[in-house]
């Protein structure tokens, strides 16, 4: 129940948000973290826990990708 | 930190080298994480080949799933067969407890429901069922409960069995169980920051780095732990530097510590541990599972039972053994039959060995 993904946030709406994982988009809520459109964030079970910086979220991505690359 | 260095091949063929220089020095080192999603990713990666024959990296008390008391499960199940909507995450549905699991109870007409997070039950009594959800889960989960008890959400509440990781860690340094090491949770660390550690290394003079999920993290995390034990020193280091901070998330630790207190609590296979069971502020009884629904649970009676002959599930979750030394494990223990909670769980550490093989 630990996964939790770095996903970028795209649409913010008070304590609601959406995320973007590199194309599927979940929503999340944010009460515990102030993060802006265009931060990385953290998920778990449906609420950002903690914001990275862009470059090394970018990074994580790049491992998940190449993950989802190997399993396919 | 460099880019690339995560999960490169070449990176990780250097760190495996520099860890079996360290090794030399050593006669045995048991090292020890307590994270479910760790044990993952060690399994899945085949990390444990790659590390020195005298490094042992044993998996902890990391599975809140397997470590979520029978009683607790069963007064969930007592209140799904009181007519109340329960709502829980996946893996605990098929937990077994002495009076069967919340799967049993669902098949006999229970209103037992998976949640993917407490959203998703906060929109149930949204909509005016008497939703009570089963709060498991360690610092990571925690602050989520704490967003639905603030919220005033009529209707619901919370039956809390959140348990708190330093507390269990101390316990096991306290206890005769040697460990070397600590390689600590990188999600609960992002929320309870690296800071609350160091009592722990200061203390128990054990070195322990905070460690992210990739099997590049997890390997880099024990070459630094090795340097530590090489150099003598006993120091907590950060290698998840982009999701963990020193102080933490200070918002979600402040809702946590406005909602919930400590106090000793049972671990499922293991004894009382002090000072780490999280159970809801009075403030917020309205909301507390057991003051709202204590008249339902009046009839209630837990009668223990030994655990399950055989299982050494309890000896798997204090790092002592392995599935393999398992009497029952790969003969009438699978994920298709399980008989403990180390095989229920995909975070317990057999459910994990068998999935991929070993």
């Amino acid at each position: 129940m630990c996964l939790a993904i770095p996903g970028k946030l795209i649409k913010k709406d008070g304590d609601k948000g959406i995320v973007d994982y590199d194309g599927a988009r979940v929503e999340v809520r944010l009460e515990l973290v102030d993060a802006e459109v265009g931060d990385y964030v953290i998920v778990h079970t449906g609420f950002a826990i903690e914001k990275l910086t862009e470059e090394d979220a970018l990074e994580s991505i790049a491992l998940w990708k190449k993950i989802m690359e190997m399993d396919g | 930190m460099n880019k690339d260095r995560l999960n490169d091949p070449h990176a990780i063929k250097l760190l495996s080298r520099r860890a079996h220089e360290l090794s030399s020095s050593f006669d045995e080192v048991k090292l020890m994480h307590v994270c479910g999603t760790h044990e993952h990713s060690i399994v899945e990666s085949g990390l444990r080949a790659l590390l020195p024959e005298n490094v042992r990296l044993v998996s902890g008390p990391g599975c809140p799933v397997c470590i979520t008391p029978k009683e607790d499960i069963e007064k969930m199940i007592h209140l799904a067969d009181k007519g109340l909507t329960v709502t829980t995450f996946g893996d605990m549905m098929n937990i077994p407890s002495d009076s069967g699991s919340l799967s049993d109870a669902k098949s006999r007409g229970g209103d037992v429901r998976i949640v993917y997070g407490i959203a998703n039950s906060l929109a149930l009594a949204a909509k005016g069922k008497e939703v009570v959800h089963f709060g498991i889960g360690f610092e990571t989960t925690v602050p989520t409960s704490s967003v639905a008890l603030m919220s005033g959400q009529e209707n619901f509440s919370i039956l809390s069995v959140h348990r708190t990781i330093p507390e269990a860690m101390e316990f096991l340094l306290e206890s005769d169980i040697k460990v070397d090491g600590f390689i600590d949770p990188g999600h609960v660390s992002s929320i309870i920051g690296v800071g609350v550690y160091r009592p722990l290394s200061e203390k128990y003079g054990v070195p322990q780095v905070v460690a992210g999920f990739e099997p590049g993290d997890i390997m880099l995390s024990v070459v630094m732990l090795l340097e530590q034990l090489h150099d003598g020193r006993a120091v907590v280091e950060n290698e998840y530097a982009r999701a963990v901070r020193e102080n933490g998330n200070t918002k979600a630790i402040s809702m946590m510590e406005e909602t919930f207190e400590h106090y000793d609590a049972k671990w499922r296979a293991l004894p009382t541990i002090p000072n780490s069971g999280l159970r809801i502020r009075k403030g917020y009884s309205e909301m507390d599972a057991l003051k709202r629904h204590e008249d339902l649970l009046g009839d209630f009676e837990y009668v223990p039972r030994k655990e399950e002959s055989g299982c050494r599930c309890a000896d798997m979750l204090l790092g002592n053994c392995s599935p393999e030394d398992c009497p029952l494990y790969r003969g009438i223990c699978s994920p298709d039959n399980p008989v403990g909670p180390c095989m229920v769980s995909i975070e317990g550490t057999c459910n994990i060995a068998y999935k991929y093989g070993q």
